[in-house]
Formats: structure tokens, sequence, C-alpha cells
């Protein structure tokens, strides 16, 4: 079986879970004889290409005069705002004259601006909307050039749903959308409507919907008022690799509780930094550790000053390679607060190196772990409790790291993968 | 007869290296060595030599009739000795013709007089002694960092033994006084009380290359005509500013100078204006008032207050945690800890971290290192706790020797 494959990261270059979770799945749906074509902006050429075939959606030549229309109806560019003007490029000006006089009617006579190389930054970006909005352009051409390679079209979250839309109208291939995170996660009650209808377009042209856990799939199912027999949960895994970080020293004697993570709402920085001070107030041999960025991190920054404990609660920025595993390596207790996460693939990282992790009970993970101490993220006083727990009673920490190392071990994505080939089967004509 | 009071500040903080939160424990070098030594290199080359050469050839050109004052923070000494001997070397000869005077000051251009009298009494003696050994004289002006003053400070700084203290002649604080006397403390009468005048100072130190100025370019004449007429009230004219304004932040080409080098010149000719030390002006006059000043100033800023360093919650919780290591430090006695306690004192670090950023924001953006003012308190931070760790070590270390000699010693008693 051969799979059309829409993602928006690919490791090494990735921001978040997303891509973390692309290369597992990819991975494991090697192992069961399904080929993957993965189509990402800006591919870069180090990606690890033994199990997929990296695209280079800049390197594909669309023909922009098939105007947006006959892909996808209805669909317009939205501007989050105007950024987009003063990075504009000769190419794409010329572009955005040819439209503009192609509005009045009038007919382009240069050939050379209707074949143009869509140079996409892809990283998430101000100008997000019209990106996505020239990657369906760009998948459309794809799909027509890749035209009997593949059965099934994949698209991983709405950044990539327009284009497994226009890959599945020109094909007339079974598009399937996978959803890692929902609107709702990210923004709380304030979505941004352009956003959800992005997403709930998707759903809907969508043959089948792989939700990442039961609590996503309750959102998909309520919230975009998607058939609830086209919705099916996979959770996601863990990729297990060498690790080499096992015996990294550490600098520090005391015990070390660590977030890492965007440090955004959805993720629950705050009630991390709440629950450190009560612990602080009780035990001094202990440093927590906000290791990521992210848009919350100066307010952050500045209740931590606040709360006056800066001199135990430590920033460690983005982190990069190998310096992920060795925050796992030093940590003592692993906390994911999230008010709102669709999976979360962290905890389990965590749990691969022997350190006890705490999540929210607004996690899909936690749907799939017995091992991990589970609390409400809004319920700052069991965030201390258990962390205190775990410090103070070496012989529970201890249990908590053995039998999640298990645990997590059994989670794998040979397994997951099954499950997305069986949803590959049900659709295909 | 007008006074002309100059006084030059100099100080180069030690900067911080990036250090991670992975450094911790592991790492205890805290400096970025590259880039100290790079700036102390550069602004000597601009600034330091060339300016000393030109103070050093007016004075001897003008027969000792021009005379200034120089105020060297203990952290800009050790950079010299390190980096750039033949600086302290061209200070020596300015301090053997005897038309320079060398004030006091905190020996790590520290904000210690905020919160810390001990530390800030320490390190007034220490910069003293730092002084005597290096020029030969035992400061009797004090100014303190940024020229921070309140009646409680100047009354401390009178108690170690100073006549003289520099301010701020801050509008809030004079109100319709002229900065163009001698003042006295409130609290010690005795101290007498130096005010910059800000404008005339700024005139020199910000507004010399400003092309939009309406009195650009500003030449000795022009400045002289503002000092002589009868007209003008007071005595003196205190023109305090940071060394650096010559060749640094007024660079040579805007003729700062060739300014400098003629006013001396045209100044004396009028015979209207001489020149003093410090300690010479305040001695030649009368405090006309006292001045009462209940909350510490300073020369920073609109506000002329301490929001500069002390404005913001980052800024408070690491001023507070580092303050909070005094005694510990003071009991390890260390040298080692001593340089490092120092060098995290200088208020440059949280001047880094003020996040004031409307009408003052270009100077702090001027000085600062950091991409934001998180940045520099999360790198701080990281150093500070590094430090604390070692700290706690080495007194824990003492504390069990101690404790092995005092067993001893009893064992000692009882055999």
């Amino acid at each position: 079986m051969r799979i059309l494959m829409f993602g928006w990261e690919f490791p090494p270059h990735i921001a978040g879970g997303l891509g973390t979770a692309c290369y597992g799945l990819t991975k494991g749906l090697a192992k069961h004889n399904v080929e993957v074509i993965f189509v990402m902006p800006h591919a870069t050429g180090n990606e690890d290409q033994r199990f997929v075939k990296v695209v280079n959606a800049s390197d594909i030549e669309a023909v922009y005069g098939n105007t947006d229309k006959e892909l996808i109806p209805g669909m317009t560019f939205i501007h989050i705002d105007s950024n987009m003007v003063p990075y504009i490029s000769p190419e794409e000006f010329e572009t955005e004259r040819a439209r503009s006089s192609q509005s009045e009617g009038r007919e382009i006579t240069h050939g050379d601006v209707w074949r143009e190389r869509y140079n996409f930054s892809g990283r998430y970006g101000a100008n997000l909307m019209e990106e996505v909005a020239r990657y369906a352009v760009v998948a459309a051409e794809v799909a027509r050039q890749m035209e009997g390679q593949f059965d099934v079209i994949h698209a991983h979250d709405w950044l990539t749903y327009y284009a497994g839309m226009a890959a599945k109208q020109v094909s007339g291939k079974p598009l399937v959308v996978h959803i890692h995170a929902t609107e709702f996660d990210r923004s709380g009650e304030n979505v941004n409507q352009a956003v959800y209808n992005i997403e709930k377009a998707g759903m809907d042209a969508a043959d089948k919907v792989i939700a990442v856990s039961n609590l996503t799939r309750n959102i998909v199912i309520n919230r975009y008022g998607i058939d609830p027999s086209k919705v099916v949960t996979v959770h996601n895994a863990v990729t297990f690799g060498t690790d080499s970080w096992k015996d990294f020293e550490r600098g520090v004697n005391d015990k070390i509780v660590t977030f890492l993570g965007r440090i955004t709402y959805q993720k629950g920085p705050d009630y991390f930094v709440e629950a450190a001070a009560k612990v602080l107030k009780r035990l001094p041999n202990v440093r927590f550790v906000m290791a990521g960025s992210g848009d919350m991190m100066n307010h952050v920054v500045r209740r931590v000053a606040k709360l006056g404990i800066a001199d135990r609660f430590h920033f460690t920025g983005f982190l990069k390679g190998d310096d992920v595993q060795k925050m796992f390596a030093m940590s003592d207790v692993y906390i994911m607060p999230s008010v709102s996460e669709p999976f979360g693939i962290s905890p389990l990282e965590a749990m691969k190196s022997n350190v006890p992790v705490i999540i929210s009970k607004q996690s899909g993970v936690a749907e799939v772990l017995d091992y991990a101490v589970k609390v409400d993220y809004w319920d700052v006083d069991a965030m201390a409790d258990a962390i205190y727990a775990l410090i103070q009673y070496p012989a529970l920490g201890k249990m908590f790291a053995r039998k999640g190392l298990e645990e997590v071990t059994s989670l794998k994505w040979d397994n997951a993968a099954e499950k997305v080939k069986e949803v590959y089967e049900s659709v295909r004509k | 007869m007008k006074t002309i009071c100059f006084y030059f500040q100099i100080h180069q903080p030690l900067r911080l290296k990036t250090y991670r939160f992975f450094n911790m424990g592991k790492d205890h070098n805290y400096l970025d060595d590259v880039a100290n030594s790079t700036i102390m290199r550069k602004v000597a080359n601009r600034c330091y030599l060339p300016m000393n050469a030109l103070i050093l050839k007016l004075i001897k050109q003008n027969k000792g009739a021009f005379r200034v004052s120089f105020s060297m923070s203990g952290l800009a000494v050790e950079q010299f000795r390190e980096y750039a001997p033949e600086v302290l070397e061209s200070f020596r000869e300015l301090a053997a013709t005897g038309c320079v005077e060398f004030l006091g000051e905190t020996y790590a251009h520290s904000l210690a007089s905020l919160i810390d009298k001990d530390e800030f009494v320490a390190q007034i003696k220490r910069h003293s002694e730092m002084i005597k050994k290096e020029f030969g004289m035992k400061p009797t002006t004090f100014r303190n960092t940024e020229l921070i003053y309140s009646d409680t400070i100047g009354e401390i700084v009178a108690a170690q033994g100073f006549k003289t203290m520099l301010a701020e002649g801050a509008k809030h604080v004079l109100g319709w006084k002229s900065p163009n006397f001698v003042y006295a403390n409130a609290l010690n009468q005795k101290l007498r009380l130096l005010l910059r005048n800000y404008k005339m100072s700024d005139d020199i130190a910000f507004r010399f290359s400003d092309k939009g100025w309406s009195e650009w370019p500003l030449t000795a004449e022009k400045f002289v005509s503002w000092i002589t007429p009868d007209d003008v009230p007071g005595e003196i004219i205190n023109l305090f500013m940071d060394y650096e304004t010559f060749g640094e932040h007024q660079d040579a080409s805007t003729g700062i100078f060739e300014f400098m080098e003629h006013l001396p010149a045209v100044a004396l000719a009028t015979k209207k204006i001489k020149f003093a030390t410090c300690s010479e002006t305040a001695a030649a006059h009368q405090p006309v008032a006292v001045l009462s000043c209940p909350h510490p100033m300073s020369w920073a800023d609109e506000e002329r207050d301490v929001t500069a360093w002390l404005g913001n919650e980052l800024q408070n919780e690491a001023f507070n945690k580092l303050y909070s290591l005094g005694p510990l430090v003071r009991e390890v006695k260390s040298k080692d800890f001593d340089y490092v306690w120092n060098f995290m004192q200088s208020s440059d670090h949280f001047y880094y971290m003020a996040t004031k950023w409307l009408s003052d924001g270009d100077v702090h953006k001027y000085f600062n290192p950091y991409e934001s003012s998180y940045d520099s308190f999360i790198n701080y931070m990281n150093v500070l706790s590094d430090f604390i760790i070692e700290l706690n070590k080495k007194h824990e270390q003492q504390s069990r020797k101690r404790g092995v000699k005092s067993v001893k010693k009893v064992a000692e008693c009882l055999a």
C-alpha cells in the first residue's frame, strides 16, 4: 500500500510533538509494508530518509493559473496580519500582480510568472494562512504528478488539511485526516474561527478521521459535529533510541523536577510554578526546571521572580537534540500539567529515561498509562503533594520509574501503525 | 569668579558569559573573558588613552590651572590590570601632576548602599585602599554608584571620614534651588554636597553631537559664554559625566576632543572662570543651605530615582537573593568568593534587567548585551544559583574543619 502523506514538520526540524509522531508512525508503517510519500514544506535534505521519501514542497512547480476555486470551492486567502508584505519576494510580487490583473479579467502574457517555485518558510509564521493555502496549490500538483503512485492520502493537523483536500480532489483517492491537536486544545475557548473552519472542512472532507486519544475523539465528535462512526482513536507510542545519556553526570545534588514543552497556555506552565512554590516551602533540596520557550515565558519568569524562588527555579530555553536527553537524564520527576493535551508524547520519553511522571488528567496519554501520577491541571495542591511524595519517598519514585519503564516499553509504534493501516484498508476503494 | 568642577566616571562591569542550567554545579567560570577584554581594549584605545594624554597635555599647558577629578570602580581597575595596564600607568602619570583628584566609591560599582550597610562600608574601605595603593592618595570626596544619594547614605559616608559627597542636581529635590552652590547633608551638616548641573553636563555628554539640537555645534566659546555673565546664578558649575563620553559615546569624529582641548584656554582667558577638583571646590565655598533628600535619587533616566535598577520584580528578586548572601560571604572570607561576590554586585547586571523601555529605552538598549531583560535575568540567576551552591559547600567545609579543630582541642584538654 502506498500513502501520500502531508505533514508540516519532520525530524530533525521540529517545533513540537507532531514531528516526533510522524517519524514514529512512518517508521511503524514501513514495518507493515506501507510506503509513505511524505510531503512537507521546506525540507532541507538532512531528514532521516530510511523510512520515507521526503519530497520538498518547495521543489514542486505549481501551475498557479488553475485558480483556487477549481481545487477547493470557496477557498480564500486569509492574512492573519499584514506582516507578509515587508518580506514579499520579487517572485511573489509578480504573482500578486498577476493575480490582481487577473481579477480585472485581463490575460497575462508573460509565460514565466505562471510557473513559480513556492518557497515555503516551513515554520509557523505570520503569513501562515497564506502558506497553508499555497501549500494546497502545490499539493494538488504533487498529487497530479504522483498519479497512480499512491492509494490513500493522509494529512496531519489543520495546516495540511487543505493540501489533503486538494490532493483528494485531483486524484479521487480517499483522505484520512489525523488530529494531533484541535484549536480548542491550543486556544481554550478563544478559538481562531479561521483555523476552526479549516479543521472542520478537513474532517468533513475526510473519509476517516484519526484522533490521538479518546479525549480528542470526543472533541472531534462534540465540537466539530463529526459522525462518530468515522472517527477512530489511535494512541501515539514512543520510539526507542540508543540511550547514551543515561550516565550523564549531573552537576547539582538537589532533586530536579522538570517541565519540558512549549511554554504556552495549553501546557499549563503557570500551575507548575505555583506547585513549585508550594513544594519549596517544605523541601530545601529541590530544583525546578522549565525547559522550552513560548509566548507565556516572560509571564512565567516574572511570576517566578515575584514568588522569590528564582534561585531554585531555572529556565533553559528551547532544548534541541542531545540536550533533551540530558535533561531527562538529570530529572528525578517529570511533570506535564497540560490544561488540554490531545496526547502528550513527552511523558513517555521521560518514562523511557526511568523518570517517574506526573501528568494532568486532561491529557490523552493518561488513557494509556497506569504508572503515572494523575492530577487535575488546576489542582496545584495535588500537584505539589505528588512532587513531594515522589521526592521524599524514594520507594514510590522507584516503583513508578520501574513499572513506568515496563509500561512505556509496551507502547510501540508498530501497534499504532497497524491500527492506522487498518484505517487505510477500510477507506481504500 | 566661577569654578568649573569636572568629574569623570570610569567603570566597566565584568560581563557574564552565557551560563546555562547545564553548566550549574560543573562550571564555575562565569565571565565572558573575550567580551571583557575586547571591550576594554576598544574603550582604552578610543577613550581612556587619548583622553588621558589630552588631559595631561592641558594640565601642563595651563601650569596647573586645569584640574579634574576621577572616580574609578575597583572592577574597572581590575580589568585595567589584566587587559590594559598602560591605561593604569597613564592615570598614575596624571595623579603625579597633583592636579587630579581620585574620588572614593564602592569597589564593585554596587547598589549596596540601598540594602546592606555593612557591605556598603566594607566596599568603601576596600576601594579607598585600592586607590591609595594605585595612586598614592586617600580619597576624601565620595561619589556613590550612579550618583545614588539620600540623607542616610550621606550620613554613612560622612561617618567613613569623607568631607564631601557628589549627588545629582535633581529638580524634584532641589525645587527652586540652584545646583551651582555647595549644600550640606541634612543629618550631618559637616558633609558638603556638590550637585551635578545636569543641563550643562548633558550638553557635553549627550547633546554634543545632536544635529537636531538648537545649540549644535557646541564650541568652547559658546559653552563658556553660558557661564561668564554676572547674572548667571551660583559659584560653581559641576560637570559630572561618564569618561566614556570622550571618544566612545561621542565619537572622535564629532569633535569632542577638540572641544575639550580648547575649553580650558578659552575659559581661563575670560579671567572669570577657574577649574578645581571636587575637594577643592567644596572646601572653597560655604554651604548655602541644607539639602533634604529622604528618598534615594540618582543621575539615571528622567525620574532620577533608582527604578533603572530596582524597578521590576526581576530586578528585586535578583537583588534580594544576591544580598541575602552577604553575611555568608563575609564569614567565608575567601578571595575567590569575594571576587565573584564583587562582580555580581555591579549595578550593570540589574540595569540589563530593566523593563522600562519608554523615554529612556534607547539608553538602556545601548548598554545592554542581552536580547531581553528576561534573558539577562535568567542568565544572572543561573550564575547566582551556582555561586550559592559553591558558597554553601565552602561554608560547610570550613565549619567541618572548625568542628574537627574544636574536637581536637577538647581532646587535647582532656589529655
